[in-house]
């Protein structure tokens, strides 16, 4: 059946491309960036690209978290008219590589040394049976706790870094009249927080197993068990507006000092950074207590689909090399407050939590720590990582036991690998 | 003679034809785009679809993996709640508004148009107000405590037990002016001289409207029922906005779950397949109401 489809995608392909050949250079590419600080970061591709010569036609696609793009995308690619280049993240990238659709960008990839630069576990996210089909664009760190001390000093907390710390804290700030934890209820941020107390109650190698192989033993295990006991202490320490709550606002009861602490990846620290808060002063970003030796990332990335025309060819390549050059790199990751996902960048323009954040993705890299979020569609197919949201969240908001919760886990995940 | 008639007869025939070529385009396209799509929709149901269409036939293997997800059951226990409650409710308050309003009251224009006002708003803007009005920390709640009833709680929409209710008191406040309005249509067309015949012989306002003008009523109801169905059915926006389907899945309608499964899980077949549910559930109440109805006007 795929081959058939290939095919068909093939010979539209062709066809197509005669069409497009009269506009020499041109890349139409897909994305989802279109926030304020977004746009601003991605349009600095687009003059690296027009200062090249080549020609850059914006296709983007608001709202939805990406999936209203990947709807597009999926129409686009079904009538055998795809875009040169799409932001396609994590596995899904594996599922479009597979349809024989995507352009071997090895060439690129072996002239610009990517595989020394760029770690292992990413560049396998990047690549498909061993090929280079995707362009890793920047770094994440989703295994944050967003603090403002000023909360934790009124209510005499200490900053946490063990659980047994992290829940006296919570009883203080509670006790103080604050609320602890500012919680952005909604399934995605459910998660979030969920496999960052995975990675802390397990360890790494449990995290692997549980949330990128998705191994039903590990999900139905006592360490599930223990990790859904602690998820579901937390919620006494949420107030009772948070469900539905978006993630920006939970921010903002932290900069208002309403709210102690929050679970978040660090593009938290743009919200900071609008409040002019200082990193270290006003606000503290530490690894979530007990994964400081784990990194779990969310990679952006956008793959290339296959053009014979060679102009575009040209201008595919031109960009997937840009993508990766140390001047955007600098100037997306600043603008976006990410990390760049290449080493051999200098440090200097970026703050003090991006400086953190560089060192320990350079540091987990080597122990093994670094690991793909599986809340961010990085770690398993979106089928799965569905079914495991479904029961995070219905977890959260049910009076679910925990060991009922670690079996619903495994068997929704069992459901969805089909 | 000859060629006088053939242009005339050219022309009476093309007058013939003309509404069958008039309607023809937009035949073409219904029958395609919505009796061909429900095809394949119910073609994609029984495939292996996952992300992108494939069309290896699986059969009934989909509707079975659907119905043992806890999470579509919860949909459609919603659905049947929020359905029958936003019908009645909505047919309650729309013919008791209807009623009202028709007692020749001043200023019925202006109370006329508030009441229909909403219906100009759509779901997504109607979901966003009443969800800053049934946020605890924000609406109610929060203005009956500060008003001195402190331990006033009205948490409908944060509560998973109760948040399918919220919702359904944002889609009546929307709906039941639009129902209002068909009634009173109806109330209008009711010829006055029954009434009047009915007060002379003595029948008391209540009675009249209770055995003349109501039943006299019925295909406004039919009406109203069959608009506020497939309202119900396919409800979607209101809850996206209202409630995203949370606290955790509680308020999830089955257009919601479809639209998850198919379009952000990469689960296209079960997506297809949940999506044939709703329109069996559609065809399941408005045929059988269609048949009896349409019946009984044939015997009249």
């Amino acid at each position: 059946m795929i081959r058939k489809l290939r095919l068909l995608l093939a010979a539209i392909a062709a066809v197509t491309m005669f069409a497009a050949s009269a506009f020499a250079g041109e890349v139409e590419v897909l994305h989802w960036w279109t926030s304020g600080s977004e746009s601003a970061a991605i349009q600095e591709l687009q003059k690296m690209l027009q200062k090249e010569g080549h020609s850059w036609k914006d296709f983007a696609v608001a709202g939805g978290a990406g999936s209203n793009a990947m709807t597009a995308l999926k129409s686009r690619a079904v009538s055998g008219n795809p875009p040169t280049a799409a932001q396609v993240k994590g596995p899904q990238i594996q599922d479009w590589a597979e349809l024989g659709v995507l352009a071997n960008l090895d060439d690129v990839a072996r002239a610009e040394k990517w595989d020394s630069m760029v770690p292992g576990v990413v560049a396998d996210i990047m690549k498909y049976e061993g090929h280079w089909v995707a362009v890793p664009v920047n770094v994440h760190r989703i295994n944050w706790m967003w603090i403002n001390p000023a909360v934790f000093k009124k209510a005499g907390a200490r900053i946490p870094t063990t659980a047994d710390e992290f829940f006296d804290a919570c009883e203080k700030i509670r006790q103080a009249g604050m609320t602890p934890i500012a919680w952005g209820g909604q399934a995605w941020q459910e998660a979030t927080a969920f496999e960052s107390l995975v990675a802390s109650v397990g360890g790494n190698d449990f995290y692997r197993k549980a949330m990128i192989e998705a191994d039903e033993k590990a999900l139905a295990s006592d360490t599930m068990v223990k990790v859904f006991e602690m998820f579901g202490r937390m919620k006494q320490y949420t107030d009772k507006n948070a469900p539905g709550r978006d993630w920006n606002l939970a921010t903002a009861m932290v900069i208002k000092g309403e709210a102690g602490v929050q679970f978040m990846g660090d593009w938290a620290k743009g919200e900071f950074t609008a409040a002019n808060m200082e990193p270290g002063k006003d606000y503290l970003a530490v690894p979530v207590f007990g994964t400081d030796d784990a990194f779990l990332f969310n990679v952006d990335s956008f793959i290339m689909f296959r053009v014979s025309d060679p102009d575009a060819q040209a201008a595919q390549k031109a960009m997937a090399r840009l993508i990766l050059s140390p001047d955007f790199q600098i100037v997306f990751n600043v603008n976006k407050g990410s990390i760049p996902v290449r080493s051999g960048i200098p440090e200097d323009a970026f703050d003090a939590v991006a400086r953190d954040a560089i060192k320990a993705f350079e540091a987990t890299a080597r122990s093994g720590g670094l690991m793909p979020s599986m809340a961010h569609e990085m770690a398993v197919s979106p089928a799965v990582r569905g079914a495991m949201l479904d029961v995070i969240t219905n977890f959260f908001n049910s009076d679910t036991s925990a060991a009922d919760g670690a079996r619903q886990l495994a068997a929704a995940v069992a459901e969805a690998k089909m | 003679m000859n060629q006088s008639a053939r242009p005339n007869n050219f022309f009476s025939l093309l007058e013939g034809a003309l509404p069958r070529i008039v309607v023809a385009p937009s035949f073409v396209a219904m029958v395609i785009f919505i009796y061909g799509f429900i095809l394949w929709t119910l073609y994609i149901s029984m495939t292996k679809s996952t992300f992108l269409p494939s069309y290896d036939f699986v059969g009934l293997a989909q509707y079975v993996k659907l119905w043992s997800i806890e999470r579509w059951y919860v949909a459609c226990r919603n659905l049947l709640v929020f359905g029958f409650l936003f019908i009645a409710i909505c047919t309650g308050v729309g013919l008791m508004l209807a009623i009202f309003l028709d007692q020749k009251i001043r200023a019925e224009e202006y109370i006329r148009t508030i009441y229909l006002y909403p219906l100009a708003l759509s779901f997504v803007v109607t979901g966003t107000a009443w969800k800053w009005i049934l946020n605890p920390g924000l609406g109610i709640e929060r203005l009956v405590r500060e008003a001195g009833w402190t331990s006033f709680t009205f948490d409908w929409l944060v509560n998973s037990e109760m948040s399918i209710y919220a919702v359904v008191i944002a889609a009546v406040w929307q709906s039941s002016g639009f129902v209002m309005a068909l009634f009173l249509a109806g109330l209008r067309g009711i010829d006055d001289s029954i009434i009047k015949a009915a007060q002379v012989d003595g029948a008391s306002l209540p009675r009249i409207y209770g055995r003349i003008i109501i039943p006299t009523l019925r295909p406004v109801f039919f009406s109203s029922f069959i608009i506020l169905t497939h309202i119900a059915i396919k409800s979607f926006d209101l809850v996206v906005v209202l409630t995203r389907g949370g606290p955790g899945y509680s308020s999830d309608l089955p257009a919601t779950f479809m639209y998850a499964y198919a379009f952000s899980r990469g689960r296209l077949a079960l997506g297809a397949s949940s999506s044939m549910m709703m329109f069996f559930m559609v065809m399941a109440i408005i045929v059988p109401y269609l048949y009896s109805e349409l019946r009984r006007k044939r015997h009249a």
